[in-house]
């Protein structure tokens, strides 16, 4: 019903519309053509400077009523080159698109015709045009200047010390593995991967190093102002891991690892008060079409202190065990004899996590 | 009026006498006449009637996922009426979201603003401007349409079939697309989409080499290259673009199929699916990105250089003053049509490529902002110090100027790689080549159809229609597209149905909102125009005088309604620039008048 009524009024208005122009045509036959065009010349050039002034009230009004729904502060280091960044093209840019725009509009009401001016005859001028290649040439050069200077800042290698963690998209969840106390994610195969046998990531579980890594979905902990590494990929579709409040965005390509590394500069409990926002929590967002669950592809990213993410750590049981659980010591049917690596060796103790870094 | 303009209307009245005899003469049958037509003037109006249904249908589909973004989860039972199982209880489903989004963009960039706006000005203009009877192949050019017309049916049923059209973006990157099981879109309607964007790509060859050649090669006595009108020089240039860069997107497209149905790994590898482990290894899926992305971006300027050179021209001519800068905007063309091969990796800054890659490509795509900017000053200088007149073509224009700019500064911050890792595939790319790109294009094409009306039909658009629709579209194109640049700014990463379960995005709640109701009201407005349109083919007010325009090209001296062969006599000589307005204090010298003695040597 609601549907029909809007139709109808559109095609009333329509109609109206229509009526209104079809008149109006007659009427300027009638008055003379050209005391009719000059007339809407007239009105149009009104609108166009209307326009201009209404329009840059508008840009303000926008960005009063939208900049609060804005990001606050990046939450990492390497997000604050992107902040300055976008402020001094957001500078430049502003002003450009000021005065054009005005220089636009404002020329077309200025020069509307009028019987009393003749237009000028101004085919070119070389040196207006060099000044206009050149000056946009330099203006760029500056900006790719700070660009590719904070670009090979953020896309350099990542430091040593960094904490490493394997991401891996697929249609349409996230899953996380950390290498565990050796410090080394065990080699994967895809042909592996095995949901119903518990290995999700085609862990090869005849690498020892296998054994200790741990496997999460959905959710990674992370630890403030320590540096971590991601090394992303994807099990179908291309994915990417896409994190706002950090800056950072990388595709997860089936066959083809990526990388990514960055400094969360803010716990997710400090992030809440920076945002005001009690609710608040990283979100790990797929910004990669990756099918019909695309707009849902959500993972959270909980950023913690060193002793919060240590005894998160403990508490997490290595895809090892949950692949095989007669191998866990602390499952009751565990036989001691039947395995050399021992129980001990691999869950990592706190202290065994400290010194690895 | 002096006594240069009265001897043309002595001439035009002759010439309409001598058309209508000329009528008798040439009784062609309805088909070949109206459909199997090798005349260059029908072709043209064959592109733009199939352009404006695709464009009805691209418009209408932008409507239905607005309503789902502006009020998501609300049911609109009517649209259960209309598409069955794909909206259960009025609600649009996710993978008929995906189709409409991708069908949405491959319809407008390459049906409508491609074939649609390309085929109808390089078809119309380029005889008629260059001074040629017709194409240098008008066979050729009707294999062109009618390949059109296919790949157009091709993509049509693929909107019926039981699996839906292709759901993977118009970019269609595989494994997405490539993989059957990955999603319902990538099943029979993939294939589809393929075999008409082959079939696409084989109308858009024919009818770029002929657009070339004919220019090259047909041009009347005295039209040199450098007096040319720029709309010749615009679409010359975007058919080197599109004869260069078609064939590569054609070779990507035929190792998709390959991938798909016979087992090749050129896209694929180490993948599972659905469970199901596929034995592809040692594939690229990037490989397929760069193949796009070579065509995709000179895409992109395929579809803006032919509205840059109408605008170029009614700008002038609505100024009454020659364009400011004629070589430099032959110069800056040329210069987008070579850059835009250089900078098709700056979609893919984040895909994992090399980083020292991807800077050459930050600084090539700047590079490519100075010929954009030389174009704007230029439009600029020439409306200063003019006589303006405001017809709905050059209201259009300057809309298209002021959407150009707005377009093009956002693409300063996609283009820097820095800023792009925030902003790629989010809301605010959307936003830039919408305007940069989808206003700007349509502003500029609607520019050329209230322009060159009067000739392709004899009569004019109704004027008031003209204003209404000029002055709803501006303000509903910044309506919708200035504020969505902040929800890319806050994240918001583009093709996501509903935000509800994000934290992060899902606060512009009463934003989506507005910008469904104005796209609604704009699409209604453009119905109006298609509705303007075919009533003033049959209805609207008569041209009464040759050169309605008071324009200087060859276009206006042929008869009102020009028959087969354009010219009823002989092709016109041409003795200058298509520029000379108020030049030595005459409205306007058309270019078959001859260099006076004591003219000026202005130019
Ligand atoms: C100043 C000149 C321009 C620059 C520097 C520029 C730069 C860019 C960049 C870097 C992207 C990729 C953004 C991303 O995906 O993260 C992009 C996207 C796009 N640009 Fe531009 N652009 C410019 C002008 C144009 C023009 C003139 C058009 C069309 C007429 C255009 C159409 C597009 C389209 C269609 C996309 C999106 C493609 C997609 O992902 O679906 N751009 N632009
Ligand atoms: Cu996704
Ligand atoms: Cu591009």
């Amino acid at each position: 019903m609601q549907t029909f009524f809007i139709v109808a009024i559109l095609v009333f208005g329509f109609l109206i519309t229509f009526q209104i122009a079809k008149a109006s045509e007659y009427v300027s036959v009638l008055r003379g053509e050209e005391k009719s065009r000059k007339q809407s010349n007239r009105i149009n050039a009104f609108l166009l400077l209307a326009f201009l002034i209404a329009g840059l009230f508008g840009v303000y009004y926008c960005n009063e009523t939208l900049k609060g729904k804005l990001l606050k502060q990046s939450a990492s280091y390497q997000g604050e080159h992107i902040d300055t960044m976008l402020w001094i093209t957001l500078a430049i840019t502003g002003v450009v698109f000021i005065a054009t725009q005005i220089a636009l509009f404002w020329f077309a009401f200025k020069y509307q015709e009028s019987d009393t001016r003749k237009a000028y005859f101004y085919p070119h001028n070389n040196k207006l045009e060099v000044i206009w290649t050149v000056i946009p040439a330099i203006t760029l050069t500056v900006l790719v200047g700070f660009g590719l200077y904070y670009w090979f800042n953020i896309t350099s290698e990542a430091p040593k010390n960094a904490m490493v963690v394997e991401v891996t998209g697929s249609q349409f969840k996230w899953e996380f593995r950390y290498p565990g106390r050796d410090g080394i994610l065990g080699k994967k195969y895809y042909r592996d991967i095995n949901e119903a046998a518990n290995n999700p990531l085609g862990q090869v579980w005849d690498d020892p190093a296998n054994r200790d890594d741990i496997h999460t979905t959905g959710e990674v902990h992370l630890v403030v102002n320590k540096p971590v590494k991601f090394i992303i990929g994807s099990k179908d579709v291309i994915h990417d891991v896409g994190l706002v409040h950090f800056r950072m965005k990388m595709d997860a390509v089936p066959g083809t690892p990526t990388t990514m590394w960055f400094t969360p500069k803010y716990t997710t409990e400090q992030m809440k008060k920076i945002t005001g926002n009690p609710n608040f929590v990283y979100e790990l967002s797929c910004d990669q079409m990756c099918g019909k669950g695309h707009w849902s592809m959500r993972g959270v990213v909980i950023v913690e202190t060193q002793e919060e993410f240590d005894s998160w750590m403990i508490s997490q049981k290595p895809q090892y065990y949950v692949a095989f659980p007669e191998k866990d010591p602390s499952n009751p049917a565990y036989k001691a004899d039947s395995t050399k690596t021992g129980s001990a060796a691999i869950i990592p103790t706190k202290n065994q996590i400290k010194t690895r870094q | 009026m002096d006594a240069m303009n009265a001897h043309a209307e002595a001439i035009m009245t002759h010439e309409v006498h001598y058309d209508e005899h000329q009528a008798h003469h040439h009784n062609q049958s309805f088909i070949s006449k109206y459909i199997f037509s090798q005349d260059h003037k029908t072709i043209a109006k064959q592109f733009l009637i199939t352009g404006i249904i695709w464009a009805m249908i691209g418009g209408l589909f932008s409507v239905l996922f607005r309503l789902q973004l502006g009020f998501p989860g609300q049911s609109f039972p009517i649209l259960e009426t209309i598409f069955g199982k794909w909206a259960p209880g009025g609600e649009i489903k996710p993978e008929f979201y995906y189709a409409l989004i991708t069908m949405h963009g491959t319809i407008l960039v390459f049906f409508v603003l491609t074939a649609g706006l390309s085929g109808t000005f390089a078809n119309l203009l380029i005889p008629l401007q260059a001074g040629a009877r017709d194409m240098a192949s008008p066979f050729l050019n009707m294999l062109s349409y009618w390949f059109f017309f296919l790949a157009s049916i091709v993509m049509l049923s693929s909107l019926f079939i039981q699996t839906g059209p292709a759901a993977g973006g118009w970019t269609v990157y595989p494994p997405l697309s490539a993989l059957h099981t990955a999603s319902i879109g990538s099943e029979l309607g993939m294939d589809l989409w393929i075999v008409s964007m082959a079939l696409f790509v084989v109308s858009s060859l024919l009818g770029g080499i002929n657009y070339i050649s004919t220019i090259l090669n047909m041009r009347t006595k005295g039209m040199s290259m450098t007096r040319l009108p720029l709309t010749i020089w615009a679409v010359f240039f975007t058919a080197v673009l599109g004869v260069l860069s078609f064939p590569v997107l054609l070779s990507g497209l035929i190792l998709l199929l390959f991938d798909r149905n016979l087992g090749t790994s050129f896209y694929l590898s180490d993948i599972v699916v659905n469970g199901q482990i596929m034995p592809n290894e040692g594939g690229s899926a990037i490989l397929f990105q760069h193949l796009f992305w070579f065509l995709g971006h000179p895409e992109v300027y395929i579809i803006i250089l032919p509205t840059m050179g109408i605008v170029s021209e009614i700008i002038s001519i609505n100024s009454r003053k020659p364009i400011f800068g004629y070589m430099a905007m032959v110069g800056s063309l040329f210069a987008i049509c070579t850059l835009a091969f250089l900078v098709w990796a700056h979609h893919m800054f984040v895909t994992g490529m090399n980083p020292l890659l991807g800077s050459i490509f930050v600084l090539l795509t700047l590079l490519i902002a100075v010929p954009s900017a030389i174009k704007t000053f230029n439009w600029l200088t020439t409306m200063w110090r003019g006589n303006i007149r405001f017809t709905p073509a050059m209201l259009f224009s300057i809309g298209f100027v002021s959407m150009f700019i707005s377009g093009g500064l956002t693409g300063i911050f996609v283009g820097n790689s820095t800023l792009d890792i925030q902003l790629h595939d989010t809301m605010f790319v959307v936003a830039h080549f919408h305007i940069v790109m989808g206003v700007s294009a349509f502003f500029g094409m609607f520019a050329g159809l209230y322009h060159w009306f009067p000739k392709m039909f004899g009569r004019y658009l109704n004027t008031t229609l003209g204003y209404i629709h000029f002055w709803v579209t501006l303000i509903g194109a910044y309506l919708i597209f200035w504020p969505m640049h902040y929800e890319g700014l806050a994240g918001m990463p583009r093709r996501y149905l509903d935000k509800s379960p994000w934290v992060s995005f899902s606060q512009f709640g009463d934003l989506d909102r507005m910008i469904t109701i104005v796209s609604i009201i704009v699409y209604a407005v453009q119905l109006m125009f298609v509705f303007n349109f075919f009533y003033s083919i049959f209805k609207g007010r008569k041209v009464t005088t040759q050169n309605p325009w008071k324009a200087n090209t060859l276009e206006w001296t042929t008869p009102i309604r020009p028959g087969h062969g354009n010219w009823p006599g002989e092709i016109p000589e041409v003795h200058r620039w298509p520029y000379d307005y108020s030049k030595d204090g005459r409205d306007f010298i058309p270019q078959t008048e001859p260099v006076g003695a004591n003219e000026s040597n202005e130019h």
